[in-house]
């Protein structure tokens, strides 16, 4: 523990985990712009959504929720120093990331269009929603990217501190970016008419 | 207990690396791509000076044409080519001068600029850090800068000119890329520098409040710490929250431009005939998205300029400043409110009259904190004994403007008079003074300050006093008279407004603010010689040259690779004893402890601090004893 302590305040890990959580923050407050934004554009004037939200969206909020689990999971073996487990369930968050943002994109190349719903549109509200599935699809591919790099470095032999660095930063930006849909899903519910 | 130790142990391994590491270091490593925050300052602050003469000359170029609407200057051509044609600028490339000059001023000289140089420089060193939090970032944040230096420049050199729709780029004029010459490439380029420029905000700001969060040095609380380092945490708490928000309008807005969206842009006709596609936007919304990032702006200018200005009053005041805590806790006030004031920019826009009244109330409210800073200030140097060096003198300077722009924002702030003087030259007046002449006063006052420390000589004072009673004056003859402009109306960002017979009157103050300007122009040569010869022949610094009481003076004048050789000192008290009575000498480090100041100890330094205080008593007595035995 005490040799931890060390390694960690040598790399000066502390700090840089603390980076990711004012990282969030600015995420956090850029979202809650969009969002406001189509409160106003929705509040001031004549148009909404108009349309009821597909049900394939209820499906890739169930994945993504799926994904923080298995996050989650990966994270404890990391802290217990349960390689092969962590590899896993790491294996299975990026499978289930990847799942999602399949979905997504099939949501707005096929879905969303066959409704008759563009995102050159007059109407800005569904526009809105195009823009808050690929905002947040951005992220995703972030958080699926170091994902992946978090799970190449634990087959490189790092240390066990590094590791649970790395393992801890993609996990706290991961269930991140799974609230936020989950936020954005629950919001455009809220106001689909 | 443990953990102090440990630390310390960590410290120790660090020094063991660094040793390694600087064998290792190239031309490249240290002078470009340099991880140390010290020469990532020095790269934020020349690149800061040089847009700032750039922006400087191209306001020189519009107020020639403000001055002279309609007289030919050959040499214009010669210069600009077919932006002054005939040598008369060109009437969309006045816009453009206008808007980029702006632009360049408020994001890339004061926010950049300052915040970037000086948070860069003293929040490791003054809360006794080796580096940034994450140096690496630190180094990418300077880099997106300069990328977006570059392409908001080379927005000049390409065929329609810079964006012009002014440095709000209020849509629809900004959405639409055929409204005019300037909304085409060149905002285009605008937008894309602007996302660069965020993103090295951010990256900035995120390292700033993770460093004066998690990594300052012992017995270093909050408490503790230089108002400086209060004034760019706040700030850079400021940027994380409202950039995001730009972030979001400007995406939005690149939609409207090349998606065929309608998020800002509704009925409209173009050019007369051409009936556009869009329908129901909302224009007004880009304006709360901008200005819910634009009010905050202005004190992410104004704020980091504000403490250096009370750091360096005080070490000059000779002084402790007045009212420490106040001073933080209404910088505080300031942080805060500043987020529930973007309205009072839209008091014009057929905002509801009851909203306008609260962001009328909230928008005043921010007098309060202001004002106790302004008089905190003046208390800070009545009966000092006061030391007019070059940083002092710009400090002071930074006060009176920030009064005598301020004053004019309890006008501006009330949405029944903003009716008359909304987007005249009256509101150029004002934020000139309160942020522009501000913020850059808190600046070069910085830079006198901490040249020293950065570059490890002084800079020259006498030049120094020329270049501040120059630009000090010559500020107040560019931006008082425009108040009475404004009082009668003339509206800001016109390119020939002395053409309506109205207005005619005003063109003689045209002239004589364009003169004033050209004055205070030339002026800045006396800073530019002064700054450049001194960073190679000025005269060589001591290592602590104000007498000042701050953690950075005890770091040597060499610059080393992790600020301090051997262990951070440790702090042991605020960082403005001053003059304290019974002291030998009229400042005390911060890294002295108490115990050897017996002398100048008083009751209150011991609060939360009961065995000190004991041992303050019982010496106390003592002294009363044998004062009793003589």
């Amino acid at each position: 523990m005490m040799a931890q302590i060390q390694q960690e305040d040598k790399l000066n890990l502390a700090p840089k985990k603390f980076n990711m959580w004012i990282f969030i923050f600015t995420s956090f407050m850029f979202f809650a712009a969009l969002t406001s934004g189509f409160i106003v554009y929705a509040g001031g004037g004549k148009h909404g959504i108009n349309f009821k939200m597909p049900q394939v969206f209820l499906y890739s909020t169930i994945i993504i929720a799926a994904s923080s689990i298995t996050m989650f999971m990966a994270s404890r073996a990391a802290k217990r120093v349960q390689i092969a487990q962590q590899r896993l369930f790491l294996s299975l968050t990026i499978g289930l990331g990847v799942a999602f943002f399949a979905i997504q994109v099939y949501a707005w190349l096929i879905l969303l269009p066959s409704m008759g719903i563009y995102f050159s549109n007059p109407n800005a509200s569904q526009s809105f929603v195009y823009v808050f599935i690929w905002m947040h699809l951005l992220h995703i591919l972030a958080g699926l990217l170091l994902l992946i790099n978090t799970l190449i470095r634990s087959y490189k032999n790092v240390a066990p501190v590094k590791n649970l660095f790395n393992m801890q930063m993609s996990s706290i930006f991961w269930h991140f970016v799974d609230i936020i849909w989950i936020y954005l899903y629950v919001f455009l519910l809220l106001n689909q008419y | 207990m443990s953990t102090l130790s440990v630390h310390d142990h960590g410290v120790a391994h660090h020094e063991d690396d660094h040793g390694h590491h600087h064998h290792k270091e190239t031309f490249i490593s240290k002078y470009i791509f340099s991880m140390d925050h010290k020469m990532i300052a020095k790269q934020f602050l020349i690149t800061g000076i040089t847009m700032a003469v750039i922006a400087m000359i191209l306001s020189i170029l519009f107020r020639i044409q403000l001055a002279y609407p309609d007289k030919a200057f050959p040499l214009m051509e010669t210069l600009l080519g077919r932006f002054a044609p005939q040598g008369r600028l060109d009437s969309n490339f006045y816009l453009a001068l206008v808007t980029i000059h702006g632009t360049i001023m408020v994001f890339f000289v004061l926010t950049a600029g300052l915040s970037g140089t000086f948070s860069n420089l003293l929040i490791p060193l003054q809360v006794g850090a080796r580096d940034m939090a994450s140096p690496f970032m630190n180094m990418l944040s300077y880099w997106f800068f300069f990328l977006a230096s570059v392409i908001m420049l080379s927005s000049f050199f390409i065929q329609k000119g810079p964006a012009s729709g002014g440095w709000t780029i209020y849509p629809p004029l900004s959405a639409m890329p055929k409204a005019m010459p300037g909304s085409g490439m060149g905002m285009t380029l605008w937008l894309i520098s602007m996302v660069f420029f965020i993103a090295s905000s951010l990256m900035g700001g995120i390292n700033y409040v993770s460093t004066v969060l998690n990594m300052r040095t012992k017995g270093m609380d909050l408490w503790k710490m230089p108002l400086t380092i209060w004034a760019f945490f706040l700030t850079a708490i400021l940027g994380i929250l409202s950039f995001p928000v730009l972030v979001a309008g400007v995406v939005l807005l690149i939609f409207d431009r090349s998606f065929g969206t309608s998020f800002y842009l509704s009925e409209i006709v173009l050019n007369g005939t051409q009936v556009q596609p869009f329908e129901g936007g909302s224009p007004i919304l880009f304006q709360h998205l901008f200005w819910f990032l634009g009010h905050p702006e202005v004190y992410i200018v104004i704020m980091p300029a504000m403490g250096i200005s009370s750091e360096i009053m005080s070490v000059n005041s000779r002084k402790p400043i007045f009212g420490y805590h106040a001073m933080v806790y209404s910088l505080i006030g300031i942080t805060v409110l500043s987020f529930i004031v973007w309205g009072h920019h839209m008091f014009v826009t057929g905002m509801n009259p009851f909203l306008g009244g609260v962001f009328m109330i909230t928008t005043l409210i921010i007098a309060v904190p202001s004002a106790v800073k302004t008089f905190n200030w003046l208390a800070t140097l009545w009966r000092g004994n006061i030391r007019f060096t070059a940083g002092m003198l710009f400090a002071i300077g930074m006060v009176s403007f920030f009064i005598s722009g301020g004053i004019t924002g309890i006008f501006l702030g009330n949405a029944a008079l903003d009716i008359n003087l909304h987007d005249t030259y009256f509101v150029v007046a004002h934020f000139h003074l309160v942020m522009g002449s501000a913020a850059i006063f808190g600046m070069l006052a910085g830079v006198y300050h901490w040249f020293p420390k950065m570059f490890g000589r002084m800079m020259n004072e006498r030049l120094g006093y020329l270049h501040f009673w120059l630009t000090f004056i010559g500020a107040y003859l560019v931006f008082f008279p425009m108040h009475f402009m404004g009082l009668d109306g003339v509206p800001r960002r016109y390119y020939a407004f002395t053409e309506f017979e109205s207005m005619k009157q005003w063109l003689s103050v045209n002239m004589f603010v364009t003169w004033a300007a050209i004055m205070a122009a030339v002026a800045q040569t006396a800073f530019l010689f002064n700054f450049f010869y001194s960073i190679f022949f000025g005269k060589k610094a001591t290592q602590n040259p104000w007498e000042a009481n701050t953690l950075e003076w005890t770091a040597p004048v060499e610059h080393i690779h992790g600020n301090w050789p051997g262990d951070i000192p440790a702090v042991y008290r605020w960082p403005y004893d001053y003059s304290k009575p019974g002291a030998d000498e009229d400042f005390i480090l911060q890294t002295v402890p108490l115990s050897q100041t017996m002398n100048s100890n008083l009751p209150h330094d011991f609060e939360d601090n009961p065995t000190g205080l004991e041992e303050h008593n019982k010496w106390v007595n003592t002294q009363k004893s044998n004062e009793q035995v003589k």
